[in-house]
């Protein structure tokens, strides 16, 4: 319950945050919501020497418009997510996954940064940052730097991220007008993350233009279904050719297994929630 | 006043706790205060070689490290058990020691190695960070029935075979004759998985001796302060029991897991007298897990024969029990004398044998949660019923109306004699099941389940008829099967000189509201206003003596002894009203709060006669001053509540996932004090008799680590997990005791739990499922549905 | 390392020097003794030690102390004003909305941000904005009438609405 002892700093704006972070290098871990570090601290998993709390940096907080993206600040809260027009107006699968992370409490001090950067491989965000082919903008006192989405995640707690690099913003390219998105999640009951979270988005009517899907919980590492992808891209997307489609949803995919849920009941979980996110939005 | 009784008075006790004045023993500083930090193994089974503290010792803040060793060459005895079970042959029940802290090896993960204490809790955990222990990790074993296989590892070297015990119960021949004569034999094998009990308020104990006095004093999160104080002070640390002072302030719940006298509790007494500081300790969250007694856990076999008439005739139940590493205080109790004793149900059963093997393991001890024992026996029982009608095609309610035992009221006749030693107080079964099924409307339901079908929805109803043996217990018959302490209860009523009242029970309330309902009980029967009257508990120094509150014995056995001191207390008062009002003693009656000479306009009111008792200038020749009376209540046998609990489900076809969508009860315990609370009791219950069906269980790995060691790996029922309950009540009075009341505070939970699987059964109909183990997962229920060749599951 | 904090408590302003590892919930219980907040896991799952920061239901537990430094808490103890309950205090008394009262006060605190952003909620709307709280007592459900009655009161309502039955 008890987090060993650190040296807190506050950094004030992100170049201070930069700074701390490069002058202490691997001794020091950012604060942010804390509800990914502090956690971990608590039951002593992580011990930092060093904690860099950025949460009252404004510059980090915002969501908005921005050359054809809905960009986010990377310690906006999921709470703000959830509650904004502009993301609900786009892209309405981040708004039902913000809502569907922790509870209230969780959701209000939890950022978006701060969750995709622990990487737990059965949170919500990656799964929604995938499909909607997100941007990640990372700053480090070198300079900055994007990373894809599908590049970011790397496996279980682990990122692109170096050492003496900070998220900085989020960025979600604007879809087509008449694209929807769900995000539909199967929860691990005790501690309610994703045993199988699953982002969808279809554009076009009748046939789909573009088809995006994408896995979380699934496996050590969150991943697009490019197999359903391919499968209902430029088809007409109904019942029928989604029941098809799905089959593939964990093709070339190694599942986690845990009490909750073995392997294969994974796999079967991974097509019917699929199929669930790509019936609501056909 | 008056008229109380029976009465949804609003909760006395909740105004501290609305408003954060709570007085809960993590919430106590006292002067000097130092914390302490236990070490434990976290390995299920191993060798200690070394344990280095120096580096401990040496870190700043710290007072002192104590270690097994310390413990042990002190001289102090281990946690003792309470109740002695033998072995069918006669052989002593096997009952190794219990160290407060481990000297040679661990034998569950919670066992503790070494304690630091330090002037804050941080500092203390700091420094358990630099002890270095060298342990030689040993294979373990986990489940019952495994453990008892030759060869598996032992947890103690005096007890082969890891039994503890053996015990047997009813008629084992007349048994085996049924069931071979039987029409039809139900069988059913299975797991009552084990819980975790995670009562909201981690334990705590602040352990603080005097030395100007030579006193100790323990507060401690206890259902049962005065127990504590007998175990702690007479069996292990051999301190004089006048010497000690038990108090047990706000506790936020209990459920069972905190009736135990607990090595901490000792060990930080014991710390104190070292130190001569108060030494507080608290659990963590998942100390809790690791430590708290844990519940359930039998792997049973059970044979139920029926007759051509679908009459049962004969049981058979045997049971492996886990006991986990050592015995905790009422562990042998619980599966042999709370649970074989319960398998004649609500039916007329005439051949029963019990047979149950006490087990150790190298997990956490397994002593009584929340109905201990019963759930067990109820689960057994309509389990087997459902599983029953579904193989001989008939409905399970009919199939329960028809083997109910005949209404009896226990006044007039001496009660029913079951076949395994208890005789029921008084029961009338049949109306709780029809009024629970026309509260669910059962008929309309089947309907409904129907057409549901045809849609491919899966629509579930259970049923559960359950009694329990509450209000424990007569302490001759409890002494006779083994229980090293009496089981009655004490109270004193002072009625103090300006006639206010100050009550002082044995029961303590840590969420029943006692403070309420025992006020309405006296202020009702002395005719006063109820903010005339305060319930004083959990203080050893305030309360003569106790046993606690367990085994939903409050009202029946210590608002008894509440009741005999309120005799007490107006047989007093006639004397001097007689002498006030110059009238002979038996023409004195008492009524609405004032001593009255019989027809006559003649009275005396409740305070003027407490004042009298006080002030004794005109005062009766040869009575006393005073108005004060203690008494003790030792019941004449258990009482006998019952109910019917209904459950309906819907599966998701896809997922496997249950959705609870009603929860229908009709219980009957008895006559009810306060509706509102015995409601709320009811509620809670059925929460968690449903997480046990559909959410909880401990999971430990092969080499003992439970993995399911924390909230994020243990599902606790939430609020979105459960629907509005319905409940409604009978009432058949308890026919022995003053009020006639029950008990109602484990009901739910012996309820719920077969209605809520059975009830996933009966959905799963369409895939021909006979049963699926504890709790019902998505993945387990999605499992029971996938085809099978040759009884080998086929993976999508 | 102690940093210095100011921080607004139920109204009153405190100054004081925490080490960086300190949790509000810690602060608010030892060195404020504003024991009213609990301390029920380990893992920021039982919402016992929920409070209010900045007008925001959070899990004390879960947050540092200095990460307070200026801001506005509110505990279970800074409800009541002029010693008159506060609706959800009083809603839970009526309804028999608690019984060991462990998990009381988060209930309450997490409660009050609940109906700040609804005030009408429907009994579903209630239990799914409780997921973060843990009750082991009451089995929730005369915790939801308490949630309604005080939701009715705050509305200017004497009575909570009459609701919605279920099934026959």
């Amino acid at each position: 319950m008890i987090p060993n002892a650190f040296e807190y700093q506050r950094a004030s704006s992100v170049e201070d945050a930069l700074n701390l972070l490069h002058e202490n290098g691997d001794e020091a871990k950012l604060l942010a919501g804390g509800h990914s570090l502090l956690p971990a601290m608590r039951l002593r998993l992580n011990e930092p020497e060093k904690l860099i709390d950025i949460s009252r940096i404004p510059e980090l907080r915002y969501i908005e418009e921005r050359d054809g993206f809905i960009t986010i600040g990377a310690a906006t809260t999921h709470d703000d997510i959830e509650h904004s027009d502009l993301i609900k107006s786009h892209l309405p699968m981040m708004t039902e996954a913000a809502g569907l992370i922790g509870d209230q409490q969780v959701r209000n001090k939890g950022t978006i940064g701060g969750s995709i950067a622990h990487a737990d491989p059965a949170a919500d965000w990656p799964a929604s940052l995938l499909a909607a082919e997100a941007e990640i903008t990372v700053k480090s006192v070198n300079g900055s730097r994007t990373i894809s989405a599908a590049n970011f995640f790397h496996g279980l707690y682990m990122t692109d991220l170096a050492e003496n690099e900070l998220i900085t913003e989020i960025r979600l390219p604007i879809p087509a007008a008449g694209t929807r998105s769900t995000y539909v999640k199967f929860m691990q009951p005790a501690s309610r993350f994703a045993i199988v979270g699953c982002a969808a988005i279809v554009s076009g009517n009748g046939t789909a233009d573009k088809v995006r899907v994408a896995f979380t919980g699934v496996s050590a590492k969150p991943y697009r279904a490019t197999g359903i992808e391919n499968a209902l891209q430029g088809n007409a997307v109904n019942a029928d050719s989604i029941a098809s489609a799905v089959t593939s949803a964990t093709d070339g995919i190694d599942p986690l297994s845990d009490h909750f849920a073995s392997e294969d009941y994974r796999r079967h979980l991974a097509k019917v929630f699929a199929g669930r996110a790509l019936n609501a939005i056909a | 006043m008056g008229n109380l009784i029976g009465q949804s008075v609003k909760r006395v006790e909740d105004q501290r706790f609305i408003t954060g004045k709570g007085n809960y023993t993590d919430d106590i500083v006292l002067p000097r205060m130092t914390y302490g930090y236990i070490l434990r193994g976290n390995m299920a089974h191993a060798k200690i070689n070394d344990i280095d503290v120096s580096a401990a010792k040496a870190h700043p803040g710290v007072v002192a490290v104590f270690t097994g060793k310390d413990i042990a060459d002190s001289g102090v005895n281990g946690i003792p058990c309470g109740w002695q079970v033998d072995f069918k042959n006669g052989d002593t029940m096997k009952e190794p020691a219990h160290p407060m802290l481990v000297a040679d090896k661990v034998r569950y993960m919670g066992d503790g190695v070494a304690i630091v204490i330090a002037e804050s809790k941080e500092i203390a955990k700091d420094a358990a960070e630099l002890i270095v222990v060298d342990y030689e990790e040993l294979d373990a074993v986990v489940n019952a029935k495994e453990a008892t296989q030759e060869g598996a590892p032992l947890v103690h070297d005096e007890a082969p075979l890891n039994k503890s015990f053996d015990w047997g119960l009813g008629d084992a021949e007349a048994t085996a004759e049924a069931l071979a004569n039987a029409h039809h034999v139900t069988t059913l094998e299975f797991t009552n998985q084990r819980l975790i009990p995670n009562a909201i308020e981690p334990r705590s104990a602040i352990g603080h001796y005097e030395v100007q006095n030579d006193r100790y004093t323990l507060y401690t999160t206890s259902q049962n302060p005065h127990l504590t104080r007998l175990l702690m002070s007479a069996f292990v640390l051999g301190i004089p029991e006048h010497k000690v002072r038990v108090v047990s302030p706000d506790v936020g719940g209990g459920f069972g897991s905190k009736i135990f006298h607990y090595a901490e509790e000792a060990l930080v007494t014991w710390c104190s007298k070292q130190l001569e500081r108060p030494v507080k300790w608290t659990a963590e969250r998942s100390e809790s897990f690791m430590t708290d007694a844990h519940g359930r856990d039998h792997v049973t076999k059970a044979e139920m024969g029926f007759d051509a008439d679908g009459k049962i005739v004969g049981l058979r139940a045997i049971t492996y029990a886990n006991l986990g590493a050592y015995l905790s205080t009422f562990a042998p109790a619980v599966p042999t004398y709370l649970h074989g004793t319960l398998l004649q149900g609500l039916y007329t059963t005439p051949a029963i044998y019990v047979d149950v093997t006490g087990v150790f393991t190298h997990t956490t001890p397994v002593d009584a949660y929340r109905g201990a024992g019963r759930p067990e026996a109820t689960y057994l029982l309509e389990r087997l019923l459902d599983l029953a009608a579904l193989e001989m095609k008939v409905d399970p309610a009919e199939l329960r109306l028809k083997n109910f035992i005949p209404p009896f009221d226990g006044v007039d006749e001496p009660g029913y004699q079951t076949q395994v030693a208890l005789q029921y107080d008084s029961g009338n079964y049949e109306p709780v099941l029809k009024r629970a099924m026309e509260m669910v409307g059962y008929e309309a339901f089947r309907e409904e389940q129907a057409k549901a079908r045809e849609e491919g929805r899966l629509l579930g109803i259970g049923f559960s008829t359950y009694i329990e043996a509450c209000g424990i217990a007569p302490s001759a018959v409890v002494g006779a099967l083994g229980a090293r302490a009496g089981l009655f209860e004490s109270a004193q009523v002072r009625v103090q000189p300006t006639g206010k009242v100050s009550v002082y029970s044995g029961s303590h309330s840590h969420g029943q509201g006692h403070e309420t309902t025992f006020a309405q009980v006296v202020a009702d029967k002395f005719g006063i206003p109820l903010e005339d009257v305060e319930i004083v508990h959990g203080d050893s120094e305030a309360v003569a003596f106790g046993m606690g509150t367990y085994g939903s014995r409050s009202l029946a056995v210590g608002g008894s002894a509440i009741v005999k001191s309120i005799d007490k207390v107006i047989e007093k008062g006639a004397k001097i009203a007689a002498h006030k009002l110059e009238a002979a003693i038996e023409d004195i009656e008492f009524a609405e709060g004032k001593w009255t000479v019989k027809g006559t306009d003649k009275s005396i009111a409740f305070g003027d006669v407490a004042l009298t008792a006080y002030v004794p200038h005109d005062y009766p020749e040869g009575v006393e001053p005073g108005l004060d009376f203690s008494s003790f209540y030792d019941p004449t046998n258990f009482t006998y509540p019952f109910g019917a609990h209904i459950a309906v489900v819907e599966v998701d076809r896809d997922t496997g996932k249950v959705e609870l969508k009603r929860f229908v009860a009709c219980d009957d315990v008895g006559n009810v004090i306060n509706p509102m609370i015995v409601d709320g009791q009811i509620h809670g219950g059925i929460a968690q008799g449903v997480g046990q069906a559909l959410f909880e269980g401990a999971i430990y790995d092969e080499s003992g680590q439970l993995l399911s060691g924390s909230y994020m790996d243990y599902t606790m029922p939430r609020a979105d997990d459960l629907p509005d309950f319905e409940v409604d009540r009978k009432v058949t009075p308890c026919p022995h005791n003053p009020l006639g009341v029950k008990g109602a505070g484990e009901a739910g939970t012996i309820g719920s739990t077969p209605a809520v699987v059975n009830a996933v059964i009966d959905a799963l109909a369409p895939f021909h499922v006979k049963d699926i183990d504890m709790p019902l997962t998505p993945e387990r229920v999605w499992r029971a549905m996938q085809p099978k060749t040759n009884g080998r599951e086929v993976h999508s | 390392m102690s940093v210095p904090i100011k921080v607004k408590v139920n109204g009153k302003e405190y100054s004081h020097s925490v080490e960086g590892r300190t949790l509000l919930v810690h602060y608010l219980r030892d060195e404020l003794r504003l024991t009213g907040t609990h301390v029920g896991c380990d893992t920021t799952s039982c919402g016992a030690c929920t409070v209010i920061v900045d007008g925001k239901a959070v899990k004390s537990c879960n947050v540092l102390a200095v990460q307070c430094d200026d801001a506005e808490v509110t505990t279970v103890e800074g409800l009541s004003e002029a010693g008159n309950l506060h609706p959800l205090q009083e809603g839970f008394k009526e309804e028999h909305g608690l019984q060991c009262g462990f998990c009381t006060p988060g209930m309450i605190m997490t409660a009050v941000e609940l109906l700040e952003r609804n005030p009408n909620p429907t009994d579903k709307e209630i239990r799914e904005g409780l997921e973060g709280n843990y009750c082991r007592c009451t089995g929730y459900h005369n915790i939801v009438k308490a949630i309604q009655f005080a939701a009715a009161k705050m509305r200017g309502q004497e009575q909570p609405l009459e609701k919605e039955v279920a099934h026959g």
